[in-house]
């Protein structure tokens, strides 16, 4: 049954509605994958007890006519969402074996629909890094190698296992979040689907938290469609997050197929870098070209302040971050290094159970914040943020219904190779930190591969809760490119 | 205030006179049922960490939701403070580790607070008051408890206060002596206590006090401030007040300077000793509080709380005053407390004749029962005599059946035993005797009686005094003492 593993989400819904084959048997054979890819160290906890249990319930809801959205669809969970009585850790060692009590709402709404939780997959510690080595279980391995090479690739970050467990077919779709670029960097690095909503579409609520402005969760898929399936799932208004929005929540497949007649599509033409891969410039232009034949209008936008919006980021995320990450002191919950002293005692545990990335990022963000430093970092970057956001409303209040740009500005490269300086490594989200600074919706679709057969992503910036627009167009481009599925080695 | 200096409130020192600056930041506890941003309960006194949320523990990805009744309190008090209420303010977070503050920071506002500026009026010795600035109000979470003598290795941590509402209110640096402090921290208590924002228990720490310190030669330049912090008890912040002055005065007299720091006040030893300096002061990295937008309400939603508003104490003060000619001094006694005022104005409620007996009521509120419950040590709430029986008594001694004298004796029975006084009066035979035929046939009985003190009254008048004694004596006290002043003016011819 492991052809059952290369179904969609929307086949897999078709197959259990047709009685073709039940959930037990999806998720068994998404069971058997992942323990057959264990190479890859996309899963940091695998379920199957509680998958199974999922199923069978799942099973009965079908048989009686009572099947949620998404019953039976077996998906994998990013651990920065807290699941109930599952270890939770943010792939951090300060949290230790923590088991919450507690489920977050954007997978409780899951739950809801009837999915299966398969396990909790591996991310960069706290969300923070772009290649999923900061990880403390070890970095995730990308499925997809450079032609003839046997070198292992990262699958970027930091929702690395999610893109890495859904590019391997070993779960139909995962949760992930995106807080300059995390959902959307590694869906173009392993030819998914990611899609960062736009802020406040999915609840926060339950999430670890890494920069509460930026962080966002939403889905990666193999198609644009199934992004939309659980997309629908993800979303919608919840009480616990005041920064929650309190709007329908559309039926985001009906988007799927919709022509794009006459829409305006934006080419920045800041995000044409210099010393940018010929490669990647010829993904941009044969995708709007793409958009271009499906009748949509090409227009050159300008989005000037966007040369600042990186270092602009790499103040606001740290400073909030550092505040975020106090709340690991050792004294209720997760990693304790005794100290002679309650001061001793923060600075021992912090130390061993934060690693590298995350400490650099808590003493940049304190730093930052510090008196007589305020001013010029902190408050200087949110006023670059609102400029960053004033282009993009300028864009679009001149018509324009949505921005196509690369996702980034290479494809995977190989674990390890970017280690050494943390600036090359934060140049990777380049494209896409402007899109949760704005709070704007971003979809990154496979569009291409480059010269070593390494797959390349698009990215388009939508109108706020515009995401609709987003699957649209996205769906256009996934008709013209075709699907990429790597050839298995592990 | 900056009105002239009094030279009463200046500080003799060996160099001539001193003047106290003083400001205070008072922390009171909002009456909610529920905490700032959680819905854990605030009562006071559960089992350690027994009124705690995810959010209070600070769980990973828990959220803060405000708490609107919150919102509601702090407003209603700036209203009472009659201050600017900012329809836009903003939660900003103030980081530090401590164990009992679990998110690592605590949730405050610090650049835009909900209230703007206001005022309040205190009540000085020999019926004076002043003005006292208010700089701001803003909303904020408490901190847990650190228990450190639970254990001989540990510290424990309770979090039950962890995440409750308190407003901290700042005064401008308007006072200028500790008289003036504790008037100003028993005036907004009050207020407080009116609005029913904050219980102003400082026993339970509902209400603490941070205070600023400095001195300055008069009209000079202000002084180096120091700052007392975590008072729970109005006398105590006189007298830290009054310590810390003499203490800096010395320090400045003998050629020193004054650091700026935080002090703490020992009640024991009747002294403060140094806390942190400036140096070891926390930077707090404050910033918005990305989990939380804006708070913002429109004029209608304040119009619609201020509509509601009690009546606070000044305002009663002045209808007092106004409506039933009291005196400024007994009308503040009156209104000091939320209590007493209310029972003074159920006393006023039970009156027949409320604006002929209302002064009468106040006095016998003010006297005799004041006076007696202080000399039991008893509180108004706990008053044997309720202001039902009270307005009965007054009444009796307004429509002329009883004297002055006999309700005195009235008032201990029903204090003593209860009962309704006007059956008491009928059951006792206690009613004054209005019968002038009655009455003068005692006075004339005594005047036979004493030939020799009627002579001598003659050219002594104040012998009426020992003839009217005699009668009230002979009477039993019920005769109507100025229907026999006057037979015996008559009948004497004085």
């Amino acid at each position: 049954m492991t052809d059952l593993t290369s179904l969609t989400i929307a086949q897999a819904k078709a197959g259990l509605a047709s009685k073709s084959f039940t959930s037990l048997e999806l998720t068994d054979a998404h069971l058997s994958a992942i323990e057959a890819a264990r190479a890859l160290n996309a899963f940091v906890l695998e379920t199957p007890d509680q998958a199974r249990a999922m199923a069978r319930k799942a099973d009965a809801d079908i048989a009686r006519g009572d099947g949620g959205p998404l019953a039976g669809i077996p998906l994998g969970i990013k651990d920065l969402f807290a699941t109930r009585d599952v270890r939770t850790t943010a792939c951090s060692k300060i949290l230790g074996n923590f088991v919450p009590p507690y489920e977050s709402t954007v997978t409780s709404q899951l739950w809801r629909d009837g999915a299966v939780m398969l396990g909790k997959l591996n991310n960069d510690e706290f969300a923070m890094g772009s290649s999923n080595e900061t990880s403390c279980f070890g970095p995730v391995v990308n499925p997809w190698r450079r032609e003839g090479s046997n070198t292992t690739l990262v699958p970027g970050g930091s929702s690395g296992g999610s893109a890495s467990a859904v590019a391997a077919l070993l779960c139909m779709g995962a949760t992930a979040t995106d807080t300059g670029g995390s959902i959307r960097q590694p869906a173009a690095f392993t030819a998914t689907v990611g899609i960062k909503p736009t802020y406040g579409r999915c609840s926060r609520w339950g999430i670890v938290a890494f920069a509460s402005s930026l962080d966002q969760a939403g889905p990666i898929a193999r198609t644009t469609r199934d992004a939309a399936i659980l997309m629908r799932s993800m979303a919608g208004h919840d009480p616990k997050d005041t920064t929650s929005v309190d709007r329908p929540v559309p039926d985001y497949e009906a988007a799927i197929g919709k022509s794009v007649k006459g829409m305006k599509i934006g080419i920045p033409k800041e995000y044409r870098l210099d010393g940018m891969p010929a490669e990647i410039e010829k993904l941009w232009t044969e995708g709007a070209a793409w958009l271009k034949a499906a009748g949509a209008e090409l227009v050159e936008v300008s989005l000037p302040h966007t040369k600042y919006a990186l270092p602009a980021y790499y103040i606001v995320a740290p400073a909030e971050a550092s505040s975020n990450l106090a709340r690991y002191d050792g004294v209720r919950y997760g990693l304790r290094v005794p100290g002679r002293s309650i001061g001793e005692m923060y600075e021992n545990t912090r130390a061993e159970g934060f690693g590298p990335e995350v400490r650099r990022r808590v003493m940049i963000g304190t730093y930052v914040l510090s008196a007589g430093y305020y001013d010029a970092y902190y408050l200087r970057a949110q006023k670059v943020r609102t400029l960053i956001k004033k282009d993009f409303e300028d864009c679009f209040a001149k018509g324009v219904n949505a921005i196509l740009t690369p996702a980034t500005p290479s494809a995977a490269f190989g674990i390890g190779e970017k280690g050494a300086d943390p600036v090359e490594m934060y140049l990777n989200d380049i494209f896409t930190v402007t899109v949760n600074m704005a709070g704007l919706p971003g979809i990154a679709i496979p569009a291409g591969k480059d010269s070593q057969g390494l797959p390349l992503g698009l990215q388009l910036i939508g109108r706020p809760f515009d995401e609709e627009t987003l699957f649209s167009l996205g769906e256009v481009i996934e008709q013209e490119a075709g699907r990429f599925t790597p050839a298995k080695w592990w | 205030m900056n009105a002239p200096v009094k030279p009463s409130k200046l500080i003799k020192g060996a160099t001539g006179d001193w003047e106290m600056v003083i400001g205070l930041e008072v922390h009171a506890q909002v009456t909610s049922h529920s905490k700032l941003f959680s819905g854990a309960s605030t009562e006071f006194g559960g089992e350690p960490n027994a009124h705690v949320s995810l959010v209070d523990a600070a769980m990973p990805g828990m959220l803060p939701v405000i708490n609107e009744e919150c919102v509601k309190q702090a407003v209603r008090t700036g209203l009472g403070l009659n201050a600017k209420i900012n329809l836009r303010s903003v939660f900003d977070r103030k980081n530090y580790f401590y164990p009992d503050l679990p998110q690592g920071y605590q949730i405050s506002q610090y650049k835009s607070p909900i209230v703007g500026e206001g005022e309040v009026v205190i009540e000085l010795a020999g019926g004076e008051s002043a003005t006292v600035g208010i700089e701001r109000l803003h909303l904020e979470q408490d901190a847990g408890k650190s228990l450190h003598d639970q254990s001989p290795s540990l510290s424990f941590v309770d979090l039950n206060r962890s995440g409750v509402a308190l407003m901290e209110i700042v005064s401008k640096p308007d006072i200028r002596s500790s008289e003036q402090a504790k008037a100003y921290v028993t005036k907004l208590r009050s207020i407080l206590r009116y609005l029913g924002t904050c219980d102003g228990d400082m026993e339970k720490g509902s209400l603490r006090a941070d205070v600023n310190v400095s001195v300055r030669k008069p009209g000079g330049p202000l002084g180096t401030r120091c700052e007392i912090k975590n008072m729970n008890s109005i006398s105590f912040i006189g007298d830290a007040i009054e310590y810390e002055a003499r203490r800096q005065i010395e320090i400045l007299e003998d050629g020193g300077a004054i650091d700026q720091e935080t002090r703490l006040y020992d009640p024991n030893k009747g002294e403060t000793r140094s806390m942190r300096s400036k140096e070891e002061a926390h930077d707090y990295r404050y910033f918005p509080d990305p989990d939380l937008l804006p708070l913002e309400f429109s004029e209608a939603y304040v119009a619609a709380l201020k509509e509601h508003l009690p009546e606070l104490p000044d305002q009663k003060k002045a209808r007092f005053i106004a409506e039933f000619g009291l005196s400024s001094y007994d009308a503040s006694v009156l209104v000091a407390e939320r209590e007493s005022a209310d029972f003074f104005e159920t006393v006023l409620a039970g009156l027949a004749n409320k604006s002929r007996d209302g002064k009468l009521a106040a006095n016998w509120v003010i006297n005799e029962l004041f006076g007696r419950l202080n000399k039991e040590g008893r509180d108004i709430t706990g008053s044997p005599v309720s202001a039902i029986q009270l307005a009965a008594i007054v009444d009796l001694i307004g429509e002329g059946t009883i004297s002055g004298k006999i309700a005195k004796d009235l008032f201990e029975i029903v204090w003593q035993e209860g009962g309704d006084p006007r059956a008491l009066v009928e059951a006792r035979g206690m009613k004054q005797v209005t019968d002038l035929g009655a009455i003068e046939k005692v006075v004339d009985d005594i005047i036979a009686a004493n030939p020799d003190k009627v002579a001598q009254a003659q050219t002594k008048p104040a012998l009426m005094g020992w003839f009217v004694g005699q009668v009230m004596k002979s009477s039993g006290g019920k005769a109507n003492p100025q229907a026999v002043n006057d037979l015996l003016k008559a009948k004497l011819g004085i």
